[in-house]
């Protein structure tokens, strides 16, 4: 089923009496859902680009490629950076602009802007019953009424099917700078990852990968310049300090962002969230093949053999992981929740969809 | 604005109450003497006020979970404050609620800088989470003109914004998590020191619901390290549409402004009369602010003002030194206060898309013709938050009325032209009966089974965000 037009999608949720599994461009293919296929991929187009009111408008299905392309020609950009997931999965598909905010799907500049969720102006969703409902807006500041908007994004389908999205967008940036620093050890890494996001430089990038521990400055040329000798300065304490600039900088960040490191491993890929000061101690409790740290340390990406559940091993450090890519991983794809809190997500989602049609399981 | 008449269910067990009351907190934390609820029987929204049944001040989570089992049990309304400086009127109680304040939760609880958190107890004011750490270099970033007496609590409530949330965002992008008591006295937890939620984003849900799920506890907030300066320009024009077209200039060329405020002439004229902050002679200025070192807030101050003298503008007067920013911020942060001296008003947060400005500007105008009341604008412009200020006589009869209807038109106005009913201060009860122009009935019912799912029986600050008709079937006695 691909409907093109939000009034025959709601129909076609209307009249269907079996599970749904919800689908844009299938490139994030997190978890498993047993249903019929209904693609969002035929509602495309963007309604309305305001690039002096630093908003944009787009139908679900519109291909991220195409929003980014749109936006490219007035200079400005999708700042949360979003993740691309085709690398991960080994896949090929077009990544849409729904999927994107189903999964809430954010790269390294995250630390600095926020996610993909913080982005997300407004939504326009089918229900469980086939309404329409709206929710937010079109403008940057608008609390009329509760947040079903942050609701959405990253809930995978579970609530609705989005078929509009509205989303601030923010500047190009004339240049970039990326100091990378060798041979620390992990937690030597975090510790040099949080001086330099506690620092006045405005970081937008904190990664450690096998390559070394990289820290993204972004800007107008001089103060990108003047800020790279500033931080380099105050990093002096933790060995040489190389710096990539321009194309070399962004192929870097390309590659964290889309997990890169980890696409040719074997074996199941978590991802893990945590406060960044934790991130040493869940790396040696789990000792995984292959892993990277993005967002200071507070995002962990890791390759996993064997097929263990690497939940029981996080122990009480206070976080969450999920299971991103299985490959012989049993256990739920996301963290189990709290009883109490379960009992909310539950409510919410019997509420939103009373026949548990959407992506039935796929996050309970 | 109506208000739901009192359940007498409720009170006429109002006794019984306050003694199950005092029977979990300390005697000085249960308020019930008229003389002294009368404290609590208005926000901000001074227009409307009402004691409520008893006012209780708990001073950790167990006392509040003690406090809400109660009600829950008794089936009595509960509205939680933090300091009450709401202009919505989300604090507003009704003659049978109790009023549960969490001034008394004012801790710090943990600042972490590596981790750049601070987990604080909710009633802890605004301010002062910035005052915890900005020894250290570090600052908490939404910054509502209201922060030395708002607390964290009212700000997670109503998701409220600031001066600077151009650049830092409101107060949803710089929260992490919170602890929560739902109305049947659970203890829940929502996200925590790491930077996203685990399964559904309730957190997000939380922020901005106006106290209707829960009541927050303690909270978990980003800082961030304080940026090594900040300078302003202010730019006056002859003209507001013209004042627009250079904010979406501004926008278009790549600077990220921390702030851009506009102000109109009559809130010019005014501030100046009371804060002699030296400001051009002018229909329209903007105060466009940024951050970094010397060098860096030259450059893209040159860089706006290049753009400003491409729209002919009255002047430019660019900053040099902390002094002269001061004198530019003086006359925009006096600017409610002068307005305050001169006569009462009432102020709208509606927001619009940017682009409508000079649209929405001039049919302001029109209106304040109609109503024959005086309008000031003074707005962050840089994300189309308006505030326009109507002045109006309290004493005068019927004045109060016709100033509701010239801002009810002036919010529906700002829905038409793309926009919301309000950017940062909430519905409450001010705009609670104008949801029904931005939402249809569907839109609003998908909100209302949130609250069914957080508080079943509709005791929680139940009669606000939603049209009293909409919510009539749902909330208790209705
Ligand atoms: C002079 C002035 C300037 C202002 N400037 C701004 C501004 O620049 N930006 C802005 O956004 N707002 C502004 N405001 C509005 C107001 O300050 C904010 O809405 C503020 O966040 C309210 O905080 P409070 O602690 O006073 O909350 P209250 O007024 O006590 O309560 C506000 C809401 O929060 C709920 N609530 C309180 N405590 C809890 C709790 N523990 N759990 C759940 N819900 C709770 C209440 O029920 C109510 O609905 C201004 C107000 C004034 C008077």
């Amino acid at each position: 089923m691909q409907p093109t037009t939000e009034q025959d999608l709601a129909e076609v949720v209307r009249g269907v009496d079996e599970p749904i599994r919800i689908v844009g461009g299938g490139t994030r293919p997190i978890g498993e859902v047993d249903g019929v296929a209904l693609s969002v991929a035929g509602l495309t187009g963007v309604t309305l680009y305001e690039p002096g009111a630093l908003t944009l408008v787009a139908q679900a299905g519109t291909p991220v490629a195409d929003i980014e392309a749109v936006l490219a020609a007035e200079n400005q950009r999708l700042a949360f950076e979003p993740l691309d997931h085709r690398g991960l999965f080994g896949r090929g598909g077009t990544p849409t602009i729904g999927g994107m905010v189903a999964t809430n799907a954010s790269g390294p500049r995250r630390v600095a802007v926020g996610a993909c969720r913080d982005h997300l102006l407004g939504v326009r969703y089918v229900d469980g019953a086939g309404q329409v409902i709206k929710n937010g807006g079109r403008v940057m500041k608008n609390v009329t009424g509760y947040d079903l908007v942050k609701l959405m994004a990253g809930s995978f389908g579970t609530l609705g099917v989005m078929t509009e999205v509205s989303l601030k967008v923010l500047p190009q940036v004339e240049a970039e700078a990326t100091l990378v620093l060798v041979g620390l050890a992990t937690a030597q890494a975090v510790e040099a990852m949080s001086v330099a996001l506690g620092s006045p430089y405005e970081v937008t990038g904190a990664a450690q990968t096998s390559g070394g521990t990289a820290l993204r400055l972004e800007g107008f040329d001089a103060s990108v310049t003047y800020r790279v000798d500033a931080l380099k300065a105050m990093l002096g304490k933790f060995g040489e300090i190389a710096v990539h600039e321009g194309a070399a900088s962004t192929a870097i960040w390309r590659d964290v962002r889309d997990v890169a490191p980890l696409h040719k491993t074997k074996g199941d890929v978590w991802r893990v969230s945590v406060k960044p000061s934790d991130a040493p101690q869940v790396i040696s409790n789990i000792s995984p093949a292959a892993h990277l740290l993005d967002w200071g340390g507070g995002l962990i990406w890791m390759a996993v053999d064997g097929g263990r559940d690497i939940r029981p091993l996080m122990q009480d450090i206070p976080g969450h992981a999920t299971l991103i890519r299985r490959e012989t991983a049993t256990g739920p794809t996301f963290h189990p929740e709290p009883a109490a809190v379960a009992a909310l997500s539950d409510g919410l989602r019997h509420k939103f969809d009373p026949r548990g049609i959407f992506n039935p399981g796929l996050m309970a | 604005m109506d208000m739901p008449s009192p359940d007498a269910r409720v009170m006429a067990k109002k006794a019984r109450v306050i003694e199950r009351l005092q029977s979990v907190l300390p005697t000085d934390a249960v308020i019930h003497d008229p003389a002294e609820t009368r404290a609590y029987e208005c926000d901000a929204l001074t227009a409307y006020r009402c004691p409520p049944l008893c006012a209780v001040l708990p001073s950790n989570t167990d006392e509040v979970a003690a406090v809400l089992r109660i009600c829950h049990e008794e089936e009595v309304p509960v509205v939680p404050r933090g300091s009450g400086t709401s202009l919505a009127g989300g604090a507003l109680p009704t003659a049978d609620c109790v009023i549960l304040g969490v001034a008394r939760l004012n801790a710090v609880l943990e600042t972490d800088y590596p981790n750049r958190i601070i987990r604080v107890q909710s009633g802890r004011t605004n301010l002062s989470v910035t005052g915890a750490v900005e020894e250290d270099g570090f600052f908490y970033a939404p910054d509502p003109s209201s922060q030395l007496a708002c607390a964290i609590a009212g700000n997670i409530a109503m998701n409220s914004g600031g001066a600077h949330c151009l650049k830092y965002g409101v107060t949803t992008n710089n929260l992490l998590g919170v602890k929560m008591v739902q109305m049947d006295g659970t203890i829940v937890d929502l996200g925590g020191a790491h930077m996203d939620a685990p399964g559904l984003d309730l957190l997000g849900l939380i922020c901005g619901s106006e106290g209707q799920l829960g009541v927050v506890t303690e909270a978990t907030l980003r800082i961030l390290p304080k940026p090594e300066g900040a300078r302003p320009v202010l730019i006056a024009f002859d003209d507001n549409a013209v004042a627009g077209a250079c904010v979406a200039d501004i926008i278009k060329a790549g600077v990220l402004p921390v702030a851009i405020e506009f102000m109109d002439r009559l809130c010019i004229e005014t501030t100046e009369a009371f804060a002699q902050a030296g400001y051009p002679d002018c229909n329209a200025l903007l105060i466009v602010e940024v951050e970094g070192s010397d060098a860096e807030i030259d450059h893209q101050l040159d860089l706006i003002s290049t753009i400003a003298a491409r729209h002919d503008p009255v002047e430019i007067r660019q900053s040099r030194s902390a002094e002269e920013s001061a004198r530019i911020w003086l006359g925009r942060k006096s600017a409610f206060g002068a307005i305050g001296q001169i006569s009462d008003y009432m102020c709208l947060d509606g927001t619009i898309p940017v682009s409508a400005l000079p649209e929405v500007l001039s049919r302001i105008g029109e209106l304040t013709e109609q109503y024959g009341l005086r309008v000031g604008n003074v707005f962050h412009a840089g994300d189309g938050n308006m505030h326009p200020l109507i002045l109006y006589d309290a004493n005068k009869p019927g004045d109060l009325e016709l100033c509701e209807a010239m801002g009810a038109d002036i919010l529906r106005l700002c829905v038409n032209v793309g926009g919301c009913l309000t950017g940062e201060h909430g519905v409450g009860i001010e705009k609670r009966d104008l949801m029904t122009s931005q939402f249809s009935t569907e839109d609003l019912e998908a909100q209302m089974v949130v609250k069914d799912v957080f508080d079943p029986k509709w005791l929680l600050n139940p009669a606000k965000v939603f049209p009293l008709a909409s919510s009539q079937s749902r909330r208790h006695g209705g």
